[in-house]
């Protein structure tokens, strides 16, 4: 066994969910033959055909209004966008039809469809390829969202997402597809929609996902090395929000950091915030705080290391929480 | 109009641009059409062969149909005026369009309405009660789309042209395509005002690169609310389709013979592997966009007299007593049958049993939220703490 990398994870997970069931489609842009921007349908057409992988024309709407029809017909669409900033055209048809069929027809059309969408910046890229735009589909009913944050759990939950009946959101930290973990099949996956403590610590609790996972990891290492113990929560799964594990942690720890890129008002962030002063109001020692990118439009990629939160910010957070 | 290398179609001026949408008032020399408004049956060498089974009982049939269809229309009407409804969507004038095309379909097609497609609902099987809840908002629609080949209305302008595209790619990826009589097609209802969203475009690029065997209706009843077809196009809708490489068409979408051979051909067209088509059918809508709509405010009366004259129904009354002597006992029959249809309608309307609070909570996921679930369980107990107070 080696360690594979995030993008090879998905890879993988999406060969076996489409070798496990013949409906499975994958379809998007530039796809097929080329395997995706970021490589991650690499030679799935090769193997699978070009009428399970799609190199559809360049059109978002098009897209997942194709993907909503081939669900009603029976299938179950796998789509790519290929930038979170590119997902708006399609927006119409995942907020209209997506995730309203299943609740207008009273569940005779189910929506077994993916959307998949590499998200977050720290790679220099031009506009409309750096953002967060989760909390916009969380908000909407219907629509189940989740972001994975490492390798092991890219392979596991691309599948669940796609064995799921509802329409999944799934979101991929795309600074993260090359870094690697080791993948041990015979250990089973956590349910797709669940959060989990990968770190645990008595000091304070660090709630976060997707690209932030690995920067609350390894500034739960810098602060152990100062003898601070922070206890990490992968959330995971951003609607439904699991907090069960998130209100074990803060009634143990009393102060609760919140971590993520997007803006933090009216935010995946600010829900989790406002839910935990909600049920555990009498265990907190201070405020819950949020490290997140500011509520600006994304910045030019220059300004991108002052937007994201890193190491440091996440420690500051920490210590605010620590000191108050 | 000449087309050899080198020629240059001239530009329109503004008033010839003027003067061909008028035009279009009558349908142009492109229209489609074997039944004239005077009720006279006229051949069509082109579409005849369609027509083959439309024996007299075949033709009283679709007469029936367009005359009970319009009567729990009108009923329906009514039933808003009288605040039984919140809103209706008037069909009035488009019958001979919903019927033709609805009549064409087979059990294993599939149709995507927009929210006026309640002839073709009628001829899906569904029964007009069931059309009721989404108006009175007691549902978002109640039929069963893979049960009746109808899906949901779809209230969003144009999305469903791209969910039917998609529909008809899996027919193709299925197998169903390519034989005329086990063949699957998928037709798709849409407006004039529709033509201009996206979505529509994007359906007809797909539907080209996909080969998809999807018959695009598109209902041209000549106004989107408040505004007119010029609003919407330079070019008469039909002649769209090729640009993006498959035939357009534009028929009598006030003539049921015609429209019926029409959507045959190209039904046929799709299932034999020559999709897409698209179907302009002319017509036009003599009544308000909706209950809520005030036409008076941007059209003249005198377009809606014009129109009367080209009613769908009465032409084929015509035509039935003057070249088949049909006699009044068939019209009084039909006539008796739809009063009776407004009677089961109207009574079903005002017993519908409104949906509980917990009607917004079901369906929601396939599998439950525990967010969603804890809010349903404290409104419950919260609706539930209010039983025994008056």
């Amino acid at each position: 066994m080696s360690p594979i990398t995030m993008a090879k994870a998905l890879n993988n997970g999406l060969r076996a969910a489409m070798e496990r069931d013949p409906k499975v489609l994958v379809m998007g842009e530039d796809v097929g033959k080329l395997g995706g921007v970021f490589r991650i349908t690499d030679g799935l057409q090769k193997d699978f055909g070009e009428e399970r992988v799609l190199d559809t024309p360049l059109a978002e709407s098009g897209i997942i209004g194709t993907a909503v029809g081939l669900a009603i017909r029976g299938y179950r669409p796998v789509c790519e966008i290929q930038f979170d900033g590119f997902v708006f055209p399609g927006f119409d048809q995942i907020v209209s039809q997506l995730a309203k069929l299943r609740f207008r027809s009273q569940g005779r059309v189910p929506m077994p469809v993916v959307v998949r969408i590499p998200f977050g910046g720290g790679i220099g890229a031009v506009e409309h390829h750096s953002e967060s735009p989760e909390s916009l589909f969380a908000h909407v009913a219907g629509l189940k969202v989740v972001a994975c944050g490492n390798p092991v759990d890219a392979y596991w939950m691309i599948q669940q997402a796609i064995e799921s009946d509802d329409p999944v959101i799934f979101f991929e930290p795309k600074r993260r597809y090359w870094e690697k973990a080791e993948l041990d099949l015979d250990v089973p996956p956590p349910p797709l929609f669940s959060s989990r403590v990968l770190r645990e610590g008595s000091a304070v609790t660090l709630a976060c996902y997707g690209p932030m996972v690995r920067t609350c990891l390894d500034a739960a290492e810098a602060a152990h090395a100062d003898g601070t113990e922070l206890e990490v929560i992968d959330l995971r799964t951003l609607s439904p929000l699991d907090m069960g594990p998130v209100y074990e942690s803060v009634r143990r720890t009393g102060r609760l950091v919140v971590v993520s890129e997007a803006p933090s008002e009216v935010s995946v962030a600010a829900e989790v915030a406002a839910k935990v002063q909600q049920d555990c109001f009498y265990s907190l020692e201070a405020p819950v705080l949020r490290v997140t990118g500011f509520d600006t439009p994304y910045p030019p990629s220059k300004c991108e290391d002052d937007f994201l939160p890193d190491l440091d910010r996440v420690l500051d957070g920490v210590d605010r929480s620590l000191a108050w | 109009m000449p087309s050899w290398p080198g020629f240059v179609e001239p530009e329109p001026t503004a008033a010839q641009v003027i003067a061909g949408l008028h035009a279009t008032v009558e349908g142009g020399q492109d229209l489609v059409q074997v039944l004239t408004p005077e009720g006279v049956r006229i051949a069509e060498p082109r579409f005849d062969r369609y027509l083959g089974d439309v024996d007299v009982p075949r033709l009283q049939s679709l007469y029936r149909d367009m005359v009970l269809v319009r009567r729990f229309d009108r009923e329906a009407n009514s039933l808003q005026r009288q605040g039984q409804l919140g809103i209706w969507v008037p069909l009035l004038g488009q019958e001979a369009a919903q019927i033709g095309a609805g009549r064409a379909l087979t059990p294993r097609d599939m149709a995507f309405p927009s929210y006026r497609e309640h002839g073709v609902a009628w001829c899906r099987g569904i029964d007009p009660t069931e059309l009721l809840g989404i108006f009175r908002g007691t549902d978002h629609g109640s039929w069963d789309p893979a049960a009746t080949g109808f899906h949901l209305y779809t209230i969003v302008i144009g999305n469903q042209c791209l969910n039917a595209t998609g529909y008809a790619m899996g027919q193709r990826f299925d197998g169903k395509v390519g034989d005329a009589e086990s063949g699957e097609a998928t037709i798709c209802f849409f407006g004039d005002g529709a033509t201009s969203q996206g979505d529509v475009h994007e359906s007809f690029v797909w539907s080209a690169v996909y080969d998809t065997p999807v018959v695009f209706f598109c209902q041209n009843n000549q106004w989107a609310i408040s505004e007119p077809l010029e609003r919407q196009t330079r070019v008469p809708l039909y002649r769209r389709a090729q640009g993006y490489g498959f035939p357009g068409i534009r028929v009598d979408g006030n003539d049921v013979l015609a429209t019926l051979a029409v959507t045959r051909w190209a039904l046929e067209e799709c299932r034999t592997g020559n999709g897409p088509v698209l179907i302009e059918a002319f017509t036009y809508r003599m009544d308000a966009h909706t209950t809520s709509d005030d036409p008076s405010r941007y059209r003249l009366a005198d377009e809606l007299e014009l129109w009367k004259l080209k009613d769908p129904i009465e032409r084929v009354r015509v035509n039935l007593v003057r070249e088949h002597e049909v006699g009044q006992d068939f019209f009084d029959e039909v006539a008796a049958e739809s009063d009776a249809l407004a009677a089961r309608f109207r009574e079903y309307c005002t017993n519908m049993p409104e949906p509980g609070p917990e009607r917004m909570f079901s369906e929601v996921y396939a599998e439950s939220s525990p967010v969603l679930d804890a809010q349903r369980d404290a409104f419950l107990a919260y609706h539930a703490s209010f039983e025994g107070t008056s």
